[in-house]
C-alpha cells in the first residue's frame, strides 16, 4: 500500500509545505461540523424524550360576572373530567394561577398580571408514552365542553424544531461530505502536480524497470505522513474551538439551549477525523498515481 | 549461420518513428541482433541514433513496424510486462539521467531495489561494482559533488548492476578523452564476453575503427548496412546478423 522508500525527492518540493495546511484546514472544518452535529443530535434526543408526552390544555377565562376561582370554574372541571376519562392520559392537574402568573411575568411585569387581566386556566396533563391516543378525538371532546378550549401537545412546535435541527444536521453531513470531496480534490491536484514535477525521475525509474506501484507507494507514504501531520494540526486547532463554544453556551442561562458538551465517545469519534483524512489522502494519492502513470509508456 | 526468429535479442521490421506530427525520423528500419553480439550504432548527428535506442529500451513506441525484444512482439506486450523486460536491459543515457538527490550508492542500487532485491545483497553488489569502477571512496557522495567522468561511471555502474542481457549506451564516450573512452569500451567488452548483447551509439570514428565491431549505420533516419553487404530494402536486415562478416567489413 505504501512505501517509505524515497527515490523521489517528494519531501523537498513546495507541495510538502502546502498539503498539510490544507488538510489541517479541512480537518478543522470537519471536526467543528461534526461536533456541531453531535450537539444538535443530542439536543433533539433530549427534547423529544422530555416533551413529547406532556399536554397543556388551556381553558379561556369566563367573561362577564366575577370569575370563579380556577378550581371551581365549570369549564375547567369539565375539561379535567374529560382528560381523566381519556384512555392513555395518566395525569391531569390544574396549574395554580400563581404559577400561571409567574409564567406570564416576563411579558406582563410583576404588577401588570396581578389585577384585572383575565387569565386563562392551564391544565397540565401527561400521556402514557406507550399508549397511542388520538389527540384529534381528545381535542373534539374538549371543545364540546367549551369551544374556546385549546390543546397543545407541544408536538407541533417540537416537530418543527426537530425538523429544523434535522435539516441543519443534514447540512452538516453535506458539509462533511464536501470537505471530504475537497480533500480528495486537493490530494489529486497536488499528486498530479508532484507527478509532473518529478516526471523525469519517474521516467528513469520506469526505464530501469520500476512498476507503477513502486512509484505509487512512495506518493502514498508521502500523502500519509503529510495527511497525519496536517490532520493533527487541524484537530489541535479545532478542539479548543469546540470546547470554547461549549463554554460560551454553558454561560447562557436558558433551558432551551442544549448541553453543548461532548461525551467521551464523541471526542474519540472526532479524534478519528484526522486519521480518516490521512487515510483518504493516502488512498487518493495511490489511485491518482496509478491512474496517471497508466497513461505513460 | 541463422537464428530462429525467437532467438534474436532485438528484431526490428520496417520500423518507422515520428515525433508527434513531425516527419519520420526513422524509416523502414529493419535489423536483428543475435545474442551476445556487439554493434556500434553510427551516423551523423540527427541521424536518429538516440531515437533508435529509445525504441529499444522501451521509452517510446514505434509509429509503425514491428519490434520484438527477447522474442516477444512489443505490440502485443501488456504494459504490466514492460518492467520485467526493462529489467533485462541496461541503459547508459547520453546525459546519464542520474537522480541528483541520491548518493552514488543509491543510484547504482536503484535497479536492484526497483526489482525488489534484498537490501543485504544489494549492499554487497553495489559496493563491489562501485569499487570496481574506481568509485569505492565516493559511495556516499552526493551526485552533484562528482565530476562528469565520475558521474558517467556511476551511470555505467547503474546500467550493468543487474547483469542485463542487453546493454544500450548512447554516446557513452561523448564527454571523456580517448584514454578513458577506451577503458569504458573494455568494460563493455568484458560484459559482452559474459553474454550481454551490446549496442553503442557513437560518432567516435577512431574508436569504432579500433575495436572493429560490426556497425549499424544510420543516415537521415534510414538504416544502411555496410555497403558491401547491403541487399536493398527488401532484405529484412538479415545482413546484420552475421557479426564476423561485419567485423571484416569494418
Ligand atoms: N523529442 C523529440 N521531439 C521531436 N523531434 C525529435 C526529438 N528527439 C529527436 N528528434 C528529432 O529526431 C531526429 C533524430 O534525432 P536523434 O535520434 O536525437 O539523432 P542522433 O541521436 O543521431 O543525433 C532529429 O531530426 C531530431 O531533431
Ligand atoms: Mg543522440
Amino acid at each position: 500500500m505504501i512505501s517509505r522508500r524515497t527515490d523521489l525527492p517528494l519531501d523537498g518540493d513546495v507541495l510538502a509545505g502546502f498539503l498539510p495546511w490544507l488538510i489541517a484546514f479541512m480537518v478543522f472544518l470537519a471536526v467543528v461540523a461534526a461536533a456541531g452535529m453531535f450537539i444538535l443530535h443530542d439536543a433533539t434526543a433530549n427534547w423529544s424524550a422530555g416533551l413529547t408526552h406532556t399536554l397543556t390544555v388551556q381553558v379561556p377565562p369566563t367573561k362577564g360576572e366575577k370569575a370563579l376561582p380556577a378550581a371551581e370554574d365549570p369549564h375547567v372541571l369539565d375539561a379535567l373530567k374529560v382528560l381523566r376519562t381519556t384512555g392513555g392520559i395518566i395525569r391531569a392537574d390544574l396549574v395554580p394561577q400563581t404559577e400561571v402568573l409567574e409564567l406570564l411575568e416576563p411579558w406582563l411585569g410583576r404588577d401588570g398580571a396581578a389585577g384585572d387581566l383575565p387569565l386563562p386556566y392551564l391544565i397540565d396533563a401527561e400521556a402514557d408514552p406507550d399508549a397511542k391516543f388520538d389527540i384529534a378525538t381528545l381535542r373534539s371532546r374538549l371543545t364540546k365542553a367549551h369551544p374556546g378550549i385549546s390543546v397543545d401537545n407541544h408536538r407541533d412546535w417540537l416537530d418543527r424544531l426537530v425538523g429544523l435541527i434535522d435539516a441543519v444536521e443534514w447540512i452538516a453531513r453535506g458539509v462533511l461530505l464536501l470537505i471530504g470531496l475537497a480533500t480528495v480534490g486537493t490530494v489529486i491536484f497536488t499528486t498530479r502536480t508532484g507527478l509532473s514535477v518529478h516526471r523525469d525521475t519517474i521516467e528513469v525509474l520506469h526505464l530501469i524497470g520500476a512498476q507503477d506501484d513502486y512509484v505509487a507507494k512512495q506518493f502514498a507514504w508521502r500523502a500519509l505522513t503529510l495527511g497525519l501531520r496536517g490532520g493533527t494540526i487541524g484537530l489541535a486547532l479545532a478542539a479548543p474551538t469546540v470546547l470554547g463554544i461549549g463554554y460560551l453556551a454553558s454561560g447562557i442561562e436558558t433551558g432551551l439551549l442544549p448541553d453543548a458538551s461532548l461525551g467521551v465517545a464523541q471526542w474519540i469519534a472526532l479524534a478519528f477525523i484526522p486519521i480518516l483524512a490521512a487515510a483518504i489522502a493516502t488512498l487518493t494519492a495511490r489511485i491518482t498515481v496509478t491512474k496517471t502513470l497508466a497513461g505513460m509508456l | 549461420m541463422n537464428f530462429d526468429g525467437s532467438d534474436y535479442v532485438v528484431r526490428f521490421e520496417n520500423v518507422g518513428l515520428r515525433y508527434g506530427l513531425g516527419p519520420e525520423v526513422l524509416q523502414d528500419v529493419s535489423f536483428a541482433l543475435a545474442p551476445a553480439s556487439y554493434h556500434f550504432l553510427i551516423g551523423p548527428s540527427g541521424a536518429g541514433k538516440s531515437s533508435l535506442l529509445r525504441l529499444m529500451y522501451l521509452a517510446m513506441k514505434p509509429s509503425r513496424g514491428l519490434i520484438s525484444l527477447f522474442g516477444r512482439d512489443m505490440a502485443r506486450t501488456a504494459r504490466e510486462d514492460l518492467p520485467g523486460l526493462r529489467r533485462r536491459i541496461g541503459v547508459v543515457f547520453q546525459d546519464y539521467r542520474l537522480l541528483n538527490h541520491l548518493s552514488a550508492f543509491d543510484n547504482v542500487a536503484l535497479p536492484l531495489r526497483v526489482a525488489g532485491g534484498r537490501e543485504r545483497d544489494i549492499q554487497k553488489h553495489v559496493e563491489e561494482l562501485l569499487s570496481w569502477v574506481g568509485l569505492g571512496d565516493h559511495m556516499n557522495a552526493s551526485l552533484p559533488t562528482l565530476s562528469g567522468g565520475q558521474q558517467q561511471r556511476v551511470s555505467i555502474a547503474r546500467a550493468v548492476i543487474t547483469k542485463p542481457q542487453l546493454l544500450l549506451a548512447d554516446e557513452p564516450t561523448g564527454n571523456v578523452d580517448d584514454r578513458i573512452a577506451l577503458r569504458l569500451m573494455h568494460l563493455f567488452e568484458e560484459l559482452n564476453k559474459l553474454g550481454t548483447t551490446i549496442v553503442i551509439a557513437t560518432h567516435n570514428e577512431s574508436l569504432v575503427k579500433r575495436l572493429g565491431h560490426p556497425r549499424l549505420r544510420l543516415d537521415g533516419g534510414l538504416l544502411l548496412g555496410d555497403p558491401q553487404s547491403r541487399r536493398g530494402r527488401k532484405g529484412k536486415g538479415d545482413e546484420m546478423l552475421d557479426g564476423s562478416r561485419h567485423m571484416e567489413a569494418g
